[in-house]
């Protein structure tokens, strides 16, 4: 007779002193481990859950500004300095690990329209009603020295909008036209017109350094090449575009924030139907900013929201509110792509955590492990309706509530209009164009 | 340049070969590997680790998930091989039993092994002589370490039995049914004459449940927090345990249960009923998910294996059956002069029986009929329970003369995983495992025959897309409205009156529905009759 029977060591199981930390031996036979899915996926509905209660995403409001807040520009180089201009001409520059307002130019007499931070972060430009464009050190001024701008420029027109070429000494207004400037001259290099009409906004493409895109009041967007004499393309929207953003990440893709409620986001190389619509905000969209990562965008509205947006996606994933905050105006996503800055109406510039429920400051290994292995789960069973549920759920302000729904049943009729159109009248003469398609009205070349 | 001074070209490196194992590569410290290449790992030690998959997709994936299906693929097998080596690490070795050349295992007497073993494992075999209070009825805590007996006439023991170290010991008086542990050694349910009553380690009475009455036969389901129970009022309880609510209660509408045991894969109660059928139930469904017909006389005992595949049934026909629970048909039969009263499933597939006065345990019960029993051992009758002990080469056997603890090499798991259930561990250990298992309870809705569904791919349904749609756009443009019939004056908007405007348009509607129908079937004639070759030379004008 040959027998062995289980016998265990305790001393192999147990710890040794109760200093020691207690022994948790392993076994991975998928046997001891029963209802491994549905365990899973209670823990994934666990960690939706904890992900909304945690879902804090305001961290600070910094006030100061005595008027209501047009434009906010990043510093290139430094992570914590934050630019904003203000209707009443004047510009802040904060630090955001303090939260203070660090120095405050009266710059312009009317509304400073436009600012930009020079690519080495010594200067920035702002433009403004008062027909000025005007270039400032970043560092305020030694002691006994009058703030005064290095170089001040008065053009013919209103200025509305500013940006800087990202590797050369060059910076782009708008206004009437687009005007090319070299830094150390009072008169533009060039300028381009198409149309008559105001521009209301200019953007340098940051990767293809040399390509602009401007939006008029005309509803169009033009693309320029600083190495061209004149425009490169022109498309029509069926309404106005207030600002374009390029993808920093993607040099031909850009994103357009509309007056008709939506973003179009554009390949440059086809005009003829935005990649995609990003629909969710209630009112026109004011300012948009994408990502340092370029996946993901956010847009202020002047329905009193920002919505972050994936860039593949039509449907938004965050909203924001606060009771205060009036319509924003303007909108950065930070450099570190961690934080969210906006500024609105009501004079205030409030800061966002990007990820609602990211907890702020130095996690544990512990801590870290636990948050990523709650991603996947999430990630794992985002398309299971009760998860998704959750984790699309968001509280709404009872008036943006009611405005949602009035909108909704605004196109639910016109659809039913169109449907009733087409279903009497002869077949074929009221073709069914989506929605994609009835964005651009015309491509000029 | 090579020594005849001729360029020759250097083989590309792309990413696949630089991947690749190079035997010539030599370790920071300038060692050689001893032993070069990946280890070879047995294709069986593999096999254990593949989960289950059913569903691959028929249609190719999307280019958007393709790239992540495959990501995940790979960390999938990743995953597989790195705890298939982790194999080689396990600590514990099963325990086994052979006979001599010619000797029958059966023949092998508990006194034989205690006498060969060494004292620890002896000391496994014991006798409680309880004969006053019987027959007893036994349970084993999830993780092996503790024993509760419930003997007919009242008396109540728990015991950590490892140490021999009594908890508590009562006598309630009172008929007792069944005991069972709930989630850990510090709460247990008992099934006395009339209601249900749990009880702490200490023997103190925490609830007595007075909706569950005339309970039988209890099973506690560990994942689910719930105690399922059947009656002799032919009812089947579902307690959740954790909050003290009751989840469901069902008719089964078969008389008397008192046959009753669950599935450990998927938490499946299987009743078995005095028709000889035995019925599959789940919380939330109020009808049996299979009736199957097991035996010609009435069900006596039930048992299911841990991989939830082998279900093992006896009846009053005498016979022991082993069905496929994959394909509810029977894989093997045998007949029991006695009948089998009380059946159990060990860790490792061994099947015990109670048979009259004896304790058979077989092996590979469902690969063939068994002929003769892996081990036996007689006890006083009757036999009223019967467990193996978790991660324990051990059976507990219930009977008339008290309790035997009867030692079965092979019986148990091996190797314990220390975050499932551990019997060595400590009290904070105890406390942290309950949080962490109390967090991810499983909700008595996920209690399907098959628990993985959760994870299978879900082809949405037209019916299922339109929803969707319409639940984005709010409104349905493909949906007709109804007709409501304009406001009329003087009397025009009597009842009467609309409904007859509203049968008027009605059967406008319909007529016109059955001309277009007619209209097209005509169409369809008339193209058959072309293509069948009546063709004339002025069809060409034709429109």
């Amino acid at each position: 007779m040959k027998v062995k029977v289980l016998c265990r060591n305790p001393d192999n199981y147990v710890r040794e002193t109760k200093k020691d930390l207690p022994k948790v031996p392993r076994n991975y036979d998928p046997s001891l481990h029963p209802f491994e899915i549905p365990r899973e996926y209670t823990r994934a509905l666990n960690a939706t859950k904890l992900d909304r209660v945690f879902a804090k995403p305001f961290v600070a409001a910094l006030e100061g500004h005595r008027d209501g807040i047009n434009c906010i520009s990043k510093h290139p180089k430094s992570l914590s300095t934050v630019l904003s201009g203000a209707c009443d001409g004047e510009v802040k520059i904060w630090n955001l690990s303090t939260r203070k307002c660090t120095r405050t130019v009266q710059a312009h007499e009317g509304f400073v329209r436009g600012m930009c931070v020079r690519f080495c972060g010594n200067s920035f430009f702002t433009v403004s009603d008062d027909k000025t464009v005007k270039q400032w050190k970043m560092e305020g001024p030694a002691y006994g020295e009058q703030e005064e701008p290095l170089h001040t420029v008065l053009g013919k027109s209103v200025y509305t909008g500013v940006d800087h070429h990202w590797t050369d000494a060059l910076f782009a207004t708008c206004g009437q036209q687009v005007d090319i400037w070299d830094e150390q001259r009072n008169s533009p290099m060039q300028s381009y017109s198409w149309g008559v009409d105001s521009v209301s906004s200019v953007r340098f493409n940051p990767v293809e350094v040399n390509i602009l895109a401007s939006c008029a009041s005309d509803r169009s967007i033009v693309l320029y090449d600083v190495r061209m004499p004149t425009p490169l393309k022109k498309f029509i929207l069926s309404m106005r575009t207030n600002v374009i953003c390029w993808n920093p990440m993607e040099a031909f893709i850009f994103t357009a924030a509309n007056e008709n409620y939506e973003l179009f986001t554009y390949d440059m190389r086809r005009l003829d139907e935005p990649l995609r619509l990003h629909t969710g905000h209630l009112s026109a969209v004011l300012d948009v900013d994408y990502s340092p990562t370029g996946k993901e965008f956010v847009s202020a509205s002047f329905d009193k929201t920002i919505r972050i947006f994936p860039y593949d996606s039509g449907q938004s994933r965050e909203v924001y509110h606060t009771k205060r905050m009036q319509h924003v105006t303007c909108v950065r996503w930070s450099s570190d792509n961690r934080y969210i800055l906006s500024g609105s109406d009501e004079m205030n510039i409030r800061v966002w955590k990007a990820n609602a429920s990211e907890k702020l400051g130095l996690l544990s290994p512990r801590e870290r492990n636990a948050k990523d292995y709650n991603k996947k789960l999430m990630e794992k069973f985002q398309h299971h309706a009760q998860v998704k549920r959750i984790a699309r759920n968001r509280h709404l302000p009872r008036s943006t509530y009611m405005q949602m729904k009035e909108h909704r049943t605004m196109l639910a009729a016109r659809l039913k209009k169109e449907e009733n159109r087409r279903k009497h009248s002869k077949p074929g003469t009221v073709p069914k164009i989506s929605k994609k398609k009835a964005a651009v009205v015309a491509v000029v070349e | 340049m090579d020594k005849t001074g001729k360029f020759v070209r250097k083989p590309r490196m792309n990413a696949k070969r630089r991947n690749k194992w190079d035997p010539q590569k030599k370790f920071i410290s300038g060692k050689r590997d001893p032993f070069p290449g990946d280890s070879s790992l047995h294709k069986n030690r593999i096999e254990k680790y593949e989960r289950a998959r059913k569903s691959q997709l028929n249609r190719k994936p999307f280019v958007k998930s393709k790239s992540s299906l495959h990501q995940s693929e790979v960390k999938r097998q990743t995953v597989i091989t790195q705890a298939a080596k982790h194999d080689l690490l396990l600590p514990e070795e099963s325990g086994f039993l052979k006979g001599d050349e010619g000797e029958d295992t059966c023949t092998i007497t508990q006194q034989d092994i205690a006498e060969v073993v060494d004292i620890t494992s002896a000391s496994k075999h014991f006798n409680l002589v309880l004969k006053q209070f019987g027959p007893y009825r036994t349970n084993y805590s999830r993780n092996g370490r503790y024993l509760l007996l419930g003997g007919q006439r009242g008396h109540i023991a728990a015991i950590d039995w490892y140490t021999k170290k009594l908890h508590c010991e009562i006598n309630v008086m009172e008929t007792i049914n069944d005991v069972r542990w709930l989630h850990s050694h510090t709460m247990f349910a008992v099934a006395q004459k009339k209601w249900l009553y749990i009880y702490d380690n200490l023997g103190v009475e925490l609830h007595c449940i007075k909706q569950f009455n005339d309970v039988l036969r209890m099973e506690f389901l560990p994942y689910h927090f719930l105690l399922a129970t059947c009656s002799s009022t032919g009812f089947l309880q579902y307690l959740d345990v954790s909050v003290g609510k009751e989840i469901s209660a069902t008719c089964v509408r078969a008389g008397r249960l008192n046959v009753m045991c669950q599935n450990p894969h998927n938490a499946i109660i299987h009743l078995g009923h005095s028709n000889g059928t035995v019925s599959l139930w789940s919380p939330t469904v109020k009808e049996p998910l299979v009736k199957m017909i097991c035996h010609n006389g009435a069900v006596r005992a039930l048992s299911v294996d841990r991989s939830g595949m082998y279900m093992a049934t006896s009846g009053t026909d005498k016979k022991m059956t082993i069905y496929d629970l994959r394909t509810y048909k029977p894989l093997s039969s045998c007949y029991l002069p006695l009948g089998a009263g009380t059946l159990c499933h060990s860790q490792t597939g061994l099947l015990a029986a109670g048979v009259g006065n004896i304790v058979q345990v077989y092996k590979d019960a469902h690969v063939t009929a068994p002929r003769s029993p892996y081990m036996c051992l007689s006890v006083t009758p009757p036999i009223h329970g019967l467990q193996f002990c978790p991660y324990e080469d051990v059976l507990g056997v219930g009977h008339g003369g008290g309790f035997t603890s009867m030692i079965v090499p092979g019986a148990g798991e091996a190797n314990f995983d220390g975050l499932e259930s551990n019997p060595y561990e400590t009290k904070k250990q105890q406390r942290e495992w309950e949080v962490k298992a109390l967090l991810e309870k499983i909700q008595p809705e996920l209690i399907t025959l098959d628990p993985t569904q959760l994870v299978e791919i879900d082809t949405a349904t037209v019916e299922q897309k339109r929803n969707e749609s319409l639940e984005q756009m709010g409104i349905d443009p493909t949906k007709k409205t109804p007709f409501v019939p304009r406001n009329k004056t003087k009397g025009g908007n009597s009842t009467g009156n609309v409904l007859k405007r509203k049968k008027i348009v009605a059967e406008v509607e319909k007529r016109e529905e059955i001309k277009k129908s007619i209209a097209g079937r005509e169409e369809k004639s008339v193209e058959e009759k072309v293509t069948e070759g009546h063709r004339s030379a002025l069809d060409r004008f034709k429109k």
